[in-house]
């Protein structure tokens, strides 16, 4: 067994953007196993936040601590975006490319790549152009994609939010299944359903800082501050 | 517009017969641009691509020279390749003034310039595309030049046709580095401007013509070898 990239530890993380914060300060640890769900209102973070665990935002300095090396822990992550990128290949291609950047064979990553698409559910479009997909076809490529190098960490931003029922059905059995065999989970979300099916612990952002977060049955049947109450009725945030 | 018809004629005429004298300054002219084309376009597209994903503090001079050398005008280019090539010049001992490979090397700086800029252009549009994914999958930057250079060959194919573009209509520069010696370094253009100082305007215009349908046809044929490739939808 390696030796895992978590927990993560933060001590004041920031970010800012045109001298504004828009995240921090965060304080927490995540640790080793579950599925953590990010909720809260548009503009709170989440993206943010989501981006900067991951490295794609610049932020305070020394406030994430990891348990390997910068290289090790870059590796052994993978992000699904809000919006889908797509390259300008076919699916196939498109799906097999982390396999490919990471010294696999063409034949190899293909077929991996061609195992994948089935398992999302892409298997009748594996020769199209990535990009004339529908917005759930990318978002379910961008997951097969994500997945196929088997990441330790997974961040997932709103991976369900172009999908019908029943895909976001689906995902989520792959989701549950990819939690199994190991992969940490973490993802934002604007369905309060999927948040109760997969998360094990939830965190609640508002205007940039965790306003609560806690095991998922406790965070949703005795929410402690009125915010979140008031997010979790639907009201008007105060 | 009676030169203008002779000039068909004989431009017809030529090439039914199959001249031979046409067919070998025409061969020399594509093999002259075509070689500064494949030269030039592998040394421009990854200098495009690198200069499109990397952030340095001369990047906007870079840039600035970059365009400004797009206007270099090819009659002082062959003045000084001339002069390095000469005998008495630091690579005289080459011996390559006036053989076509001076010419290729003189086409080689005035459309270099062009065909970088070009792609960074294009591939700084697909790296605003990729640029989150290609730092989320923890790529190398060679794995990213490799990546937008390939996804953006469409474009990329575009900016090389413009460099051979550029490199078979010059005449100024492979004028004075060639010296247009019959049999040896005469091409299409420099046996254009020959014949008209001659005052052979028929003959001039016909090779003006084959020139043309030269230019044109590599063209076609460059799009239709990108668009025989299943993904070239792109
Ligand atoms: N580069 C930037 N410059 C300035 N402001 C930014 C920048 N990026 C994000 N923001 C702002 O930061 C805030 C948080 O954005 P973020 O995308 O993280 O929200 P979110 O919780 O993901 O929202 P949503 O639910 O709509 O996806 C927003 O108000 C946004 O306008
Ligand atoms: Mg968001």
């Amino acid at each position: 067994m390696v030796a895992s990239i978590l927990p993560l530890h933060l001590t004041g993380l920031e970010v800012h953007r045109r001298g504004k914060r828009l995240l921090g300060p965060v304080s927490m640890t995540l640790k080793g196993d579950g599925t953590t769900v990010i909720i809260g209102p548009n503009g709170s973070g989440k993206t943010t936040f989501l981006r900067a665990l991951h490295g794609l935002e610049r932020c305070t300095h020394d406030a994430a601590k990891w348990q390997a090396d910068e290289e090790t822990v870059r590796a052994r992550q993978a992000f699904v975006f809000q919006s889908p990128i797509m390259m300008r290949r076919s699916v196939q291609d498109c799906i097999a490319y982390p396999l490919i950047l990471a010294g696999q064979g063409k034949t190899n990553a293909r077929a991996a790549a061609a195992e994948w698409a089935e398992r999302v559910g892409l298997s009748a479009a594996l020769t199209r152009p990535a990009h004339v997909l529908s917005g759930g076809e990318k978002q379910k490529l961008a997951l097969a994609r994500a997945l196929i190098r088997q990441p330790e960490l997974l961040f997932l931003d709103e991976p369900c939010a172009n999908l019908d029922g029943r895909s976001t059905r689906e995902i989520e059995v792959i989701l549950a299944d990819a939690r199994q065999s190991g992969t940490r989970v973490v993802m934002s979300t604007h369905d309060m359903g999927q948040a109760r099916r997969l998360a094990d612990d939830v965190i609640f952002l508002y205007g940039g800082l965790i306003h609560e977060a806690g095991p998922k049955d406790a965070f949703f049947s005795a929410p402690k501050t009125p915010e979140t109450r008031a997010f979790l009725n639907g009201d008007l945030l105060p | 517009m009676n030169d203008i018809l002779l000039g068909l004629a004989e431009a017809a005429r030529l090439i039914v017969s199959f001249d031979p004298e046409l067919i070998e300054i025409t061969l020399r002219s594509l093999q002259v641009s075509v070689g500064a084309m494949v030269i030039a376009s592998a040394i421009g597209l990854p200098f495009g691509a690198w200069l499109a994903i990397n952030r340095f503090r001369m990047r906007r001079v870079v840039i600035a020279l970059l365009n400004a050398l797009m206007g270099l005008p090819p009659v002082v280019v062959g003045l000084i390749v001339y002069i390095l090539l000469s005998r008495s010049g630091p690579f005289g001992v080459l011996g390559l003034l006036f053989t076509p490979t001076a010419m290729v090397i003189a086409q080689v700086i005035i459309i270099t310039p062009l065909i970088a800029s070009i792609a960074h252009q294009a591939i700084r549009e697909l790296w605003a595309d990729y640029h989150d994914l290609l730092i989320s999958l923890n790529t190398t930057k060679s794995q990213r030049i490799r990546a937008l250079l390939w996804d953006g060959r469409r474009a990329l194919l575009t900016a090389s046709l413009a460099g051979f573009g550029r490199a078979i209509g010059e005449v100024g520069a492979i004028m004075i580095v060639g010296g247009n010696i019959d049999h040896a370094t005469r091409v299409l253009t420099t046996a254009i401007a020959l014949e008209t100082g001659k005052g052979e305007f028929a003959l001039a215009l016909a090779l003006g013509f084959v020139l043309i349908a030269l230019a044109i046809a590599v063209n076609f044929a460059m799009h239709a070898l990108s668009r025989t490739e299943r993904s070239g939808r792109w």
